[in-house]
């Protein structure tokens, strides 16, 4: 990514839209939208002081809303490039309310709130379409129930776990833990506040609340106005006190995910939502139960899978030293349904196609491997371009010239071609690069000669 | 100190030296205290200005480097952060950028070699880590201004394999107006796809799709094509090989290349001993092509087995290709016969991505079965039939035959090994080429000016082999579009006044990158080919043979420092 920030040769334009094309081959207008970002790219050194003091907290869907970040922000450390945004819909300032505290902070005047979108036209010999995919969503699958239960979850969630610079640092923290943890951070608030409250009653009456509380609860509502207010302060108190002291309780049991529950072909190879296989899921449930294997040696993993489908160079070896060394087990069959069983643990039923019966076991916490979509404008994207897309949703392509679109100078690689991983996507994008070029200096060559 | 103070002098000006002290995120400041790292580094000799970043490596930490050599005169600087491996170009020139000699740039590992593996050793992490930080110091102290090494480049390509994908990197490269000399060694370009019938997933014919092929990369001028002809020898480096190629009869041919691509390929196994393979009524999907392609299949009951020969302790990779050549055969058996009974015996269906996912589908449609077993069970071949152990209904199953199809995997080819030593690139346990990084460098070799693309890196379709080799084109684009080649000038040097021509450094030297001059009785260093790994200063008895960058006064004032 650095090393296409920097090159000479590449113009970025991140946060920008294409909105029409016009031309052939060898010779294309383009015209880009470069939508506001409401900071100054020249000015901006991406040093982050604004995100520090925006007072305004937005989920992160960079961690895919397990953590949160500010109404200006980069979506992520490091990205490129490191111009900071501002989110309109969040922004206060840009709300109509009093705000701009960003400006004031930022030491490179960057923050611009007049900033308004800027329309582009380019001239260019060739096009590559490297629109990538989508993750599915698995909320329509009625049996795995993603959305009720919360330590259901999506594989690039748990990525966001297992990232030490994600919402947890690294520690398999369940989400319902998470959300306990909140819960109490919330409770311990009020209950601080309450508390201030009733601090002052009892230094005006001189007597703690709990005995003049018991006493006032037996003399049924005796007293003045103030010693009313007392004990109806003291009631919201023992309200937020009361489970507070509860969930703390639970909170101390909590631990971190040890026992997972890998389910392949979640929307692939399904033909309620997509037919194909998605190439990659396998090997990355695979990585993940090695990786918190390696961040917690007692970890257990069962990766739920109709094949296994470890089909790239190294991948099977990789595969079984995870069934060797990292406590993976691997078991063929679908998933039938995930339960909610006690302690927010959820339960897993399938058939075990091996013992021929059907099961039904306890995990920490399932982790979901989510089909590779086409990605969500890619209709637009399509009808913009003047490309075809194939029956899959992907751009359509011919399995003798792969990189080549249905309109000449048009190139795509990577998963906006079809579902594949990083190695692939780097040959092909290598590929679609080379196509590129070869039809520039053709064109190039036919003009000179 | 006498050794420092001799190092100052040498020094025309004062050493300044900037300190960057990286969080990581929380990758190092998690786990060691890197704000007090940073105000131990700001003390340390020379040292004039240290500070803390998020992440020095982002643009926001890049340009607190370069502010701070113009606005503190720095003329070292140090990063302590990850691994120089992944980093220290980037940092190197944006030093560089900033008006800084890059090769006054010096890297401290505080990551993958403290945070990383203290993580439950906050103050002894911090410790280490101010440890490693003033050792790069005292080093960055000694290190010497150098100037990039420049050769140039013949804008030439050798590809050796005319396959699917040696002819698309030839056709590619030649359509970007690069000469090409492409090497095949059998009598007609085309590799294994002369072998087969049709292509999975559309069934196309393979004639076809080879004949186009060949006749776009023929129809180039700048494409010169030897069949029946072998790389016999390769010499020089990046940008100035010289390689000699031998035709079947007749003289050895001598080319001047600036890269070379290895696109030789790989060959189907022969299941010699396996399920009772005897090329008859027990063959191999290659031997069903054929019968398929000249019209002589004729079968009733088919059973075709799985990984035969892979994914077994011998060999323990997917082969990635036979599962859909399964498919498509049992698919075309089908076509001609529908009454036919095609069984498909199996461990996991690799049929990856959408259309050959798809043919899975329509094949189950068409009434071709698979079946699972497992890999402690496999099916057995005799007596007329396979038996094998169903594990779904838990019963033994015998399925009569008249053909047994073994599905094998592609191996890497014999003179794959040859290869290797020729040009000096390595190969996995498998003998399949090892690329520069799996992931990210797929098509390059460590060794710079040599690719791989094709079933010679790792089995591949048809498709996969043209994506690879177009994209071995634009690879070696970025190189001989230049006007011409800059390496690093962290090379060896031997000094011809101490050195004895003893010659122990040579055979040390793992990129042959050193020459004994008979005349003068020395050893000299090829700078280019050298990779700077350092081997011939480590062996030299004289000490005559030294690493830029990494000279014995720079090391001892690191290891001093400790």
């Amino acid at each position: 990514m650095l090393d296409v920030g920097r090159h000479p040769n590449i113009e970025l334009m991140a946060y920008s839209d294409v909105e029409r094309l016009e031309g052939e081959a060898g010779d294309f207008k383009v015209t880009v939208r470069r939508k506001a970002r409401y900071v100054d790219e020249d000015k901006c050194t991406g040093c982050g002081a604004c995100a520090e003091k925006c007072p305004t907290f937005v989920p992160d869907a960079f961690n895919m809303g397990l953590g949160e970040r500010k109404a200006i922000y980069s979506w992520f450390a490091q990205g490129i490039p490191s111009t900071h945004t501002i989110d309109a819909e969040n922004c206060r300032q840009l709300q109509g309310k009093k705000c701009g505290i960003c400006k004031k902070t930022c030491e490179a005047d960057a923050v611009n709130f007049e900033q308004e979108d800027r329309v582009l036209e380019l001239h260019v010999g060739a096009i590559i379409v490297a629109s990538g995919y989508e993750v599915f969503d698995p909320s329509p699958i009625p049996e795995y129930r993603y959305r009720d239960i919360p330590n259901v979850i999506t594989a690039l969630e748990f990525e966001r776990l297992l990232s030490a610079s994600g919402p947890t640092g690294g520690h398999l923290d369940r989400p319902s833990d998470l959300a306990a943890k909140a819960e109490i951070a919330t409770l311990e608030k009020k209950a601080k506040k309450a508390r201030k409250t009733l601090e002052k009653f009892e230094e005006k009456f001189g007597e703690s609340s709990s005995e003049f509380f018991k006493r006032y609860e037996g003399e049924e509502s005796e007293g003045d106005e103030d010693r009313k207010r007392w004990a109806e302060k003291y009631r919201d108190y023992l309200a937020v006190a009361e489970p507070l002291a509860a969930l703390k309780e639970k909170a101390e049991g909590f631990t971190v995910a040890k026992k997972l529950a890998f389910i392949q072909c979640v929307g692939s190879r399904d033909l309620r939502f997509y037919p194909f296989c998605s190439g990659y899921c396998c090997m990355h449930s695979i990585k993940e139960a090695i990786i918190a294997y390696e961040h917690e040696p007692e970890t257990r993993s069962v990766i739920f899978g109709m094949d296994i489908r470890a089909v790239g160079k190294g991948f099977e070896e990789y595969k079984i030293r995870g069934g060797n060394q990292a406590g993976i087990s691997y078991v063929r069959g679908r998933v039938a349904e995930i339960t909610e069983a006690s302690d927010n643990n959820p339960m897993v039923t399938y058939e075990d196609t091996r013992e021929r019966i059907v099961k039904s076991e306890e995990f920490d916490m399932v982790i979901l491997a989510t089909a590779c979509a086409p990605s969500k404008g890619i209709n637009e994207l399509a009808e913009i371009l003047g490309i075809e897309l194939n029956e899959f949703g992907f751009f359509k392509t011919d399995e003798s010239q792969p990189m080549d679109t249905t309109r000449p100078g048009i190139f795509t690689c990577g998963c906006a071609h079809s579902p594949m991983d990083i190695p692939e996507s780097v040959a092909q994008a290598s590929g679609a690069a080379a196509r590129a070029a070869q039809i520039l200096l053709e064109s190039e060559m036919r003009k000179a000669s | 100190m006498a050794e420092k103070e001799r190092g100052k002098k040498e020094a025309s000006e004062e050493t300044r030296i900037g300190v960057f002290i990286c969080d990581c995120g929380s990758n190092i400041a998690g786990h060691l205290d890197c704000k007090a790292v940073t105000e131990y580094a700001a003390k340390l000799p020379d040292v004039v200005c240290a500070k803390e970043n998020l992440y020095t490596c982002s643009e926001a930490g890049i340009a607190e480097i370069q502010k701070a050599i113009k606005e503190h005169k720095l003329n070292r600087v140090l990063v302590a952060s990850c691994s120089p491996r992944t980093h220290q170009p980037l940092f190197q020139s944006s030093c560089a950028q900033a008006g800084m000699n890059p090769y006054l740039f010096e890297m401290a590992n505080i990551r993958d070699q403290c945070s990383w593996v203290h993580m439950q050793e906050r103050e002894e992490a911090t410790e280490k880590a101010k440890d490693l930080v003033r050792m790069g110091v005292a080093k960055a102290a000694f290190l010497e201004p150098q100037k990039d090494i420049e050769a140039s480049l013949i804008p030439r390509v050798l590809v050796i394999g005319g396959g699917v994908a040696g002819i698309s990197a030839a056709e590619s490269l030649a359509g970007m107006g690069l000469e090409v000399i492409l090497v095949e060694k059998e009598d007609q370009l085309g590799g294994v796809l002369n072998q087969l019938h049709r292509l999975a997933p559309d069934g196309d014919g393979a004639d076809e799709r080879l004949s186009h092929l060949v006749d776009t990369v023929t129809s180039k001028s700048n494409v010169k094509i030897h069949t029946g002809s072998l790389v016999e020898s390769v010499a020089g480096y990046i940008g100035n090989f010289e390689v000699a190629i031998r035709p079947k009869e007749g003289e050895a041919l001598k080319e001047k290349v600036g890269c070379i691509v290895v696109a030789v390929g790989a060959v189907p196994l022969e299941p010699k001993g396996l399920y009772g393979y005897d090329g008859k009524t027990i063959i191999t999907q290659a031997e069903l092509e054929q019968q398929l392609k000249r019209g002589a299949f004729k079968a009733n009951n088919v059973v075709m087995i799985q990984c035969v020969g892979a994914r077994c302790p011998e060999r323990e990779y997917c082969s990635r290709i036979c599962c859909m050549t399964a498919v498509k055969n049992a698919m075309l058996i089908k076509e001609q016969n529908p009454e036919a009974q095609v069984h498909v015996l199996y461990r996991d269906m690799q049929m990856y991505g959408t259309k050959k996912e798809r043919m899975l589908w329509d094949a189950r449609g068409q009434g071709v079965r698979f079946d699972v077993y497992e890999v402690d069970q496999p099916p057995e071949v005799g007596g007329g039939v396979v038996k094998f152990e169903q594990p779904l209904i838990g019963e033994k199953r015998e399925i009569p035959y008249d053909l047994v199809v073994l599905s094998t995997p592609l191996v890497a080819r014999e003179e794959a090994s040859m290869l290797s030593q020729l040009l000096r690139i390595p190969m996995d346990q498998n003998h399949f080429f090892m690329e520069a990084h799996a992931k990210l460098r797929p098509l390059d070799f460590a060794t710079d000016g040599v690719f791989v693309c094709g079933s010679a890196r790792y089995p591949a379709t048809v498709e996969e082999a043209r994506s690879q080799g177009l994209g071995v084109a634009s690879r070696i684009a970025t190189v001989l579009f230049k006007d011409k080649l800059v390496t690093s000038a962290i090379v060896a040097e031997i000094n011809p006044e101490t050195c004895v021509g003893c010659q122990g450094c040579m055979e040390m030297c793992p990129y042959g990158a050193i020459v004994y001059i008979r005349e003068k009785n020395i050893c000299e260093v090829n700078t280019i080919l050298c990779k700077g790994c350092g081997c011939c200063a480590a062996t030299c008895p004289s000490q005559s043979a030294l690493l830029k960058g990494f000279k014995p006064q720079q090391l001892l004032a690191q290891i001093r420092a400790m």
